[in-house]
């Protein structure tokens, strides 16, 4: 079967019920047997400003935007200048827009579409509480081939608690935009119907980082609110207590990571998550965390950066910060999802191997992973759990000479909880002998310096570091969100036969050198593509690994995604020299 | 590590780890954590149910010297870590302990939410109005003209921070002033702060006698407050603003409910939270 979809840019000011509209008709296409995604774009304003909602929709399911947009609906037309970089368009792409309220050539002054008028303010006007994005919902529906029931359906479900009045409004609204798109445009529309013998959700990558993090055994979370991260704690502050755990709102990123690595002490696995902002205030304390060798989970949803940078829109800049942040020698786990339905995974994994290892994990997601809503194949149920070694008990009492720090072959030592008698210690952030006393000996500092590296770098990450897909000489690394259009760019090219390789990286830190020779072994030629500026991790790379003489750097810093066609572009002009 | 397995009953030194404490002889810390030790063995808290947790400088070194559970974290975060373990052990006695420094300056945020949450916990600062462990900085309860702080010559000019008003009107649920002079008393205001629900804090005048020498004086100048505890916060504030931070006993004793949310223990099965999601 071959990849069909459709792309759907819906525009709006702030507050004009564009991300409504989106969910709806991101829902009605499910309901129609459809995956797709649905990528907020938004300014930082809490009202006001401009809105995007970035559909895709598709027979297949798909983890990228497409090259550019088939249908884009401006709500209000002078929203749209705002999204020109975002809303790439052809010259048969079509925008639906009102010529009420702003001049779209003005906001557009390069877009080869053609432009179709909507009176949808005015039509909004007749009904007696009516919304223009509702007039939006049912013109689109009808342009690509939704029956008008399909959509009534999805408006009872999502705006009974509104009332009668304005579910009747929406309804009567919906009809006359769905009258109005009838004639509106001639409109291909792909066949999409796929079969639905598959289980599928409906999910943001937020929710599935929360949800990997609840099945991995996460039971305790303190959380400060920030975007785009907020929405992993508000998902888990609804479902923890019908788990066992508890979240807790703290005062500030600092009160968050003490609180729980204090949690993770008194034995609940632990994590928190945040963005860039968070995650520099918070590595002192992920440095107590390696020291004292307490298992806590940070999850990063990033942003673009320095300090404040772009709160609302994604990039892939704090990989350094999370690689090296910490001061001293202080080795963590650094892992990445690359897809929304890895953000599952990824995230539960993380929470067994910091519970397994003792040690801090931070996870790498990202604003476009984390605030898009993805139709997807129900992920497979994965049987990691948080497995701590806690020192045995016989007769009630930890065993004589318990030593916390004790040094063993695998460098995890068992890690008494608060409860066991016997097992008394005091975990510390200032360098330790075996049994957890403070000491300033070199040679305390140099075993538990060793013991703390060799407990990372010998454990066993099977397969999982990274993903290995297709073979060839030619071969593309990259890790978290650009994975999405990389793999589809590399599908477009398999299908042209050519033989590509991907190496996406899930385990960033500790390095896996002898994993990651086998994955290169014949590849000649490697793109390295990244959503940095300055290149962060094709200087990780260079700096872990031994990579092929021809390899070559595909970066820009964000916001905006890669596109799928463009990375086939570098592939088939690679040129020569170095350069990039 | 004391087993204590043969006799129920534990005496105060029970309560010691054996590890010998880094202090300046006569500093007051030393009779902080035998107050310590006698308000445990008072209490009859088992060492293995108790978890002491402390950030950084002199006074926060106190874990290593308990055979508690015990966490010495990092600078100013002693209050972020004891929420944390309550919230999740609410089973557990948590007692926290630090300097003025780590608490009211680093630590000055935690200390005003972790009054406000009032986590039933104990939190005891030993209160030299000095930074010690860097060798005699101006800290936040420094008096303004106190000119031997390298880093102040002229005296900081500015007001002392008062963290027993700061503490009442941030919430905290019980308020004591103590002396590490009078060990025994000190012992027993520390079990009532145990004992009390919600957050409890301790302020010991911790003399440094090494930096503060001056401060040996103070056990001639502590005194008993002429009045009993009280349960009005108004009351309380007003004797507060008023004394020179030289009586000691309880201050304020609050009614407000601590803050623990319910750990449950039915638990539902997580594929029933994923319905959420299924189409």
């Amino acid at each position: 079967m071959s990849r069909q979809s459709l792309s759907i840019a819906l525009t709006g000011s702030g507050g004009s019920g564009v991300m409504t509209m989106g969910n709806m008709l991101l829902e009605a296409v499910a309901k129609a047997g459809w995956y797709g995604i649905m990528t907020r774009s938004a300014g930082p304003q809490i009202r006001g400003g401009e809105a995007a909602a970035l559909i895709r929709v598709s027979n297949m399911p798909i983890e990228s935007h497409d090259d550019s947009f088939d249908l884009v609906l401006a709500i209000d037309p002078a929203s749209m200048g705002r999204f020109v970089a975002e809303i790439p368009l052809r010259p048969d792409s079509f925008v639906i827009s009102d010529p009420q309220g702003g001049r779209r050539s003005s906001s557009l002054p390069e877009s080869p579409a053609k432009v179709i008028d909507l009176p949808m303010k005015e039509l909004a006007k007749s009904v007696k509480g009516g919304r223009p994005n509702m007039i939006a919902l049912g013109a689109i529906a009808s342009v690509i081939g939704l029956s008008e029931t399909s959509i009534f359906a999805i408006l009872k479900t999502m705006l009974e608690s509104k009332g009668a009045d304005a579910l009747g409004a929406s309804r009567t609204c919906v009809q006359a935009g769905f009258a109005a798109g009838a004639d509106l445009l001639e409109f291909n529309t792909p066949q999409m119907q796929q079969d639905t013998d598959t289980q599928r959700w409906g999910i943001t990558g937020n929710e599935a980082a929360g949800l990997g993090a609840v099945r991995g055994g996460v039971r305790f979370v303190a959380a400060y609110p920030i975007t785009p991260a907020t929405e992993v704690l508000e998902w888990m502050a609804g479902v923890l207590p019908s788990v066992g755990g508890v979240l807790v709102q703290a005062e500030d990123e600092l009160a968050s990571i003490n609180q729980i690595i204090g949690a993770s002490f008194g034995g609940l696995p632990s994590l928190t998550a945040t963005s860039g902002p968070g995650l520099a205030l918070m590595t002192e304390s992920i440095g107590l965390a390696v020291c004292s060798e307490v298992p806590v989970v940070v999850l990063d949803v990033m942003r673009c950066g320095p300090s404040t940078g772009i709160a609302t829109k994604t990039e892939q800049s704090d990989l350094n910060i999370a690689l090296n942040g910490l001061h001293g020698d202080a080795p963590h786990l650094v892992l990445a999802p690359s897809s929304i339905t890895d953000c599952v995974f990824t995230t539960q994994w993380a929470v067994h191997l910091a519970e397994s290892l003792q040690a801090p994990a931070i996870v790498l997601s990202d604003q476009s992973l984390g605030q898009t809503r993805a139709i997807m194949n129900r992920p497979a149920d994965i049987t990691f759990m948080a497995r701590r070694s806690v020192p045995a008990q016989s007769a009630g009492y930890v065993e004589e000479n318990y030593t916390r720090y004790a040094i063993g072959d695998s460098g995890v030592s068992p890690m008494a909880i608060p409860g066991q008698p016997g097992g008394q210690y005091t975990a510390d952030g200032l360098e330790h002998s075996q049994s957890g006393a403070p000491s300033s000996l070199p040679e305390d500092h140099l075993a538990q310096l060793d013991k703390r590296q060799h407990k990372i770098s010998q454990f066993n990450y099977g397969e999982h570091w990274a993903d290995i897909e297709g073979s060839g000489e030619l071969a593309v690394i990259s890790w978290g969100s650009t994975c999405g259009p990389i793999r589809e760019a590399l599908a477009r090219m398999r299908d042209q036969g050519q033989e590509i390789r991907l190496i996406a990286i899930r385990l960033l830190a500790p390095e896996r050198p002898s994993e990651m020779a086998a994955a290169l072994v014949g590849v000649k030629r490697l793109l390295v593509v990244e959503q940095s500026h300055s290149r962060q991790f094709h200087r990780y790379l260079r700096a872990a690994y031994d990579l092929p003489d021809e390899t070559r750097v595909l970066n820009r810093p964000g916001p905006l995604p890669f596109r799928p066609a463009e990375i086939m572009a570098r592939l088939d002009d690679w040129g020569e020299g170095t350069g990039s | 590590m004391n087993r204590n397995t043969a006799c129920p009953h534990i005496e105060p030194r029970g309560y010691k780890s054996g590890v010998k404490p880094v202090w300046c002889p006569g500093c007051g810390d030393f009779g902080v954590l035998g107050s310590i030790t006698k308000a445990l063995s008072g209490l009859q808290i088992r060492p293995e149910s108790t978890a002491i947790i402390s950030g950084i400088g002199c006074s926060s070194r106190m874990p290593t010297y308990l055979s508690t559970y015990g966490f010495h974290g990092v600078h100013g975060r002693a209050l972020s870590l004891a929420t944390g373990l309550k919230v999740a052990r609410p089973d557990l006695t948590v007692i926290a302990t630090g300097g003025d420094g780590d608490g009211f300056s680093i630590g000055g945020n935690h200390f005003l939410h972790t009054c406000r949450r009032n986590t039933n916990m104990t939190y005891i600062v030993l209160d030299n109005q000095v930074y010690g462990m860097t060798k005699g900085q101006a800290s936040p309860t420094t008096e303004p003209n106190w000119e031997k702080g390298k880093l102040t010559p002229s005296g900081t000019g500015i007001n002392p921070f008062q963290p027993l008003v700061v503490g009442l009107a941030s919430g905290a649920n019980f308020i004591a002033r103590c002396s590490s002079s009078d060990s025994n008393g000190t012992a027993r205001t520390i079990m009532e702060a145990i004992r009390h629900p919600g957050f409890s804090m301790v302020q010991v005048l911790s003399p440094c006698v090494t930096f503060r020498p001056e401060q040996r004086e103070w056990k001639k100048l502590v005194q008993p407050a002429p009045v009993e505890a009280t349960s009005d916060a108004a009351q309380a504030a007003r004797r507060l603003l008023t004394d020179k931070g030289l009586f000691t006993g309880i201050l304020f004793r609050g009614s407000r409910p601590p803050y623990q949310p319910e750990l449950k223990s039915s638990i539902e099965n997580i594929a029933e939270l994923e319905e959420e999601f299924c189409l």
